[in-house]
């Protein structure tokens, strides 16, 4: 039993009582979604959401979907890591879906094989110099891409004091434009093997991963880190403790983009096209799945480990309802319902802990 | 060397055409604690903005350790020394305590731009040493301080500007948010200042407070100091008399 002291208010203050992590929650959540599927599977399905049921194959889980449920994910994911730095410091970020719309068209023309099937590539959009690039060339184009974009948002925030909606709205509608301008509406097609190669298989699920395990440690243990969560907190008292807040913004902005443009090369890698509509919502799904990992929209809160969760959470609430063979439009009805819920749970817990 | 910490000579502010302060000379000696009392818009928090380099003044001289300075801004103040505790807490409250004492002077393991990875354990020792000089007792340092109560929070933005200020602190109301024994607290730790001799200006209204704390109250009335008075030699009907203008007169200096 912790001793109780009395802090300088008179305040009952339990020393030994720590906050329970919000990520804790939110795996909670998680487990509880997962059972519930069970349970409904096996009532209405008769079948498993979770363990394998083959007899041909020798596994404890049904491990095909628990693949797909990381790897449907696994792209917005990344998008998601680049949304909650930028909600963590305060900011919102809405470009991250036509930010792959841009950068996939554009990263994607630099990627063009000049012979399909002996042929010449019927989708080239440049002439001959631009076919058979090597990979590093427009990977480095789309990043750049996302890269500039991130610059403008940044900029335009910390420089003209443009609430973060509105610059970042604008970038939304400019870059969709930029991508439908870029060929005339007509998908890209046909990239070379080594580009293709990016998005190959269970590749886009690894690139998550690391980049989750990358941006934890950076939040948790870098001062770029440090100062997200101070901006977010209390921009004015981050100001006053000589943070330079301009410079911060511009630098979250900018790896949001970049982060934005990686999650272009690996879609359209995997996809082995790119169309003007790609990453259409992406950005609302990102933010959406920050919010369920408790990521607190009025910044200062979160974690990289929470929005991992959430974009789980959402992964299972996809396979779910496919396994449960429910319309696809249930499943946006739902993802509405748990979105409104997050927000909610977060404002009764700040009211909680306002009062003390 | 002088024992002069901070002088003001004819410092003067206006804003448009608003006399916010006018031809203010003060003077503060090293180890000395004294209070700045005054009704609302007498020109006490505009007199420590012009110190503080949080704004420019219209004109006039300010010394500062014997030299003429012109701070551009808070920071450069504060890298001169002066640490100030506002009247809204300048801090962050999703951070824990060392993160918030550290805030903007992060100590690092190695340097790697934005990317500098943070000296945790060498921040969390040296925040509770510097808790324990400055008798701020806080139970749990890892947590946010959101969870801590007002007087707690007004213990750590004072116990930052003990840590780091070097030469002069300046309070702008401390305990204006407090309750009884919060404010009590505060005072406590105002008092250990005062035994490390670290030099203070006190805003205050509260006149309890500022004769319990302090050896010297200057009083300013309409942007005017009208009055620079020994705590012994002076009692609260005579400070109220100066704030009231019902005694006045300007001092030549302060």
């Amino acid at each position: 039993m912790a001793q109780v002291t009395h802090g300088l208010g008179g305040l009952k203050y339990d020393p030994g009582k720590k906050a329970r992590p919000q990520e804790l929650n939110v795996l909670v959540a998680l487990i509880v979604i997962v059972a519930a599927f069970e349970i409904l599977g096996r009532l209405l399905m008769g079948d498993s959401f979770l363990f394998n049921t083959r007899d041909n194959i020798d596994t404890l889980f049904n491990q095909q979907r628990l693949s797909i449920i990381i790897l449907q994910v696994s792209i917005v994911g990344v998008l998601a890591i680049g949304v909650t730095q930028v909600i963590i410091s305060g900011g919102i970020d809405l470009s991250g879906g036509s930010i792959v719309g841009a950068t996939a068209m554009i990263a994607m023309s630099f990627a063009q094989t000049a012979l399909v099937n002996g042929q010449p590539n019927p989708k080239a959009i440049f002439g001959d110099w631009a076919m058979d690039l090597p990979v590093i060339v427009p990977v480095l184009v789309g990043l750049g891409c996302g890269l500039v974009a991130g610059l403008i948002n940044g900029s335009l925030i910390a420089y003209t004091r443009i609430p973060p909606f509105i610059a970042t709205l604008g970038m939304m509608v400019t870059a969709r434009g930029l991508s439908r301008w870029w060929s005339n509406g007509n998908p890209i097609s046909f990239p070379t093997e080594s580009f293709a190669a990016i998005g190959k298989g269970m590749m886009p699920v690894a690139i998550f991963v690391a980049l989750a395990i990358l941006f934890h440690v950076i939040m948790t243990y870098t001062k770029y880190g440090k100062h997200c969560y101070a901006i977010g907190s209390n921009e004015a008292a981050a100001r006053m403790s000589g943070i330079n807040v301009n410079h911060h913004k511009i630098l979250v902005y900018a790896i949001a983009g970049i982060l934005a443009s990686l999650a272009a090369v690996v879609l359209s890698s995997k996809n082995l096209t790119a169309q003007a509509g790609m990453g259409m919502m992406y950005e609302l799904d990102a933010i959406a799945m920050a919010v369920i990992g408790g990521v607190s929209l009025s910044g200062g809160r979160g974690s990289i480990i929470g929005t991992v969760l959430g974009a789980l959470i959402f992964g299972v609430i996809i396979s779910g309802f496919t396994f449960l063979k429910l319309d696809a439009y249930y499943q946006e009805m739902v993802k509405g319902v748990i979105i409104v819920a997050a927000v909610v749970l977060d404002q009764w817990r700040q009211q909680r802990r306002t009062r003390g | 060397m002088t024992d002069i910490i901070l002088e003001t000579r004819g410092l003067t502010k206006r804003y448009g055409g608003v006399h916010a302060l006018e031809d203010a000379n003060f003077i503060l000696r090293k180890g000395e604690h004294v209070a700045v009392v005054g009704d609302n818009g007498a020109g006490k928090s505009t007199f420590v903005r012009q110190v503080t380099g949080v704004e420019q003044r219209t004109s006039g001289q300010i010394f500062f350790d014997g030299q003429e300075v012109s701070h551009s801004g808070p920071l450069e103040a504060r890298e001169a020394g002066i640490e100030t505790v506002f009247q809204t807490l300048a801090l962050a409250d999703d951070l824990d305590v060392p993160s918030n004492l550290y805030l903007g002077r992060e100590l690092f393991k190695f340097r790697l731009g934005p990317f500098s990875w943070l000296d945790r354990r060498t921040m969390r020792e040296r925040t509770l040493e510097a808790l324990k000089t400055t008798a701020v007792k806080i139970p749990n340092v890892d947590n946010p301080i959101r969870n801590m109560s007002g007087g707690q929070r007004q213990c750590v933005a004072i116990a930052r500007a003990a840590a780091f200020a070097s030469k002069l602190i300046i309070m702008d109301e401390p305990t204006a948010a407090l309750g009884v024994q919060e404010t009590a607290q505060v005072e406590n730790i105002i008092r250990g200042l005062k035994e490390r001799g670290v030099p203070m200006i006190l805003i205050s209204h509260n006149l309890r407070q500022v004769f319990d704390l302090v050896d010297r109250i200057v009083v300013f009335r309409r942007g005017r100091i009208v009055a620079s008075l020994n705590r012994d030699e002076t009692d609260g009907n005579d400070i109220v008399s100066y704030i009231t203008g019902v005694k006045g007169g300007e001092v030549s200096y302060a």
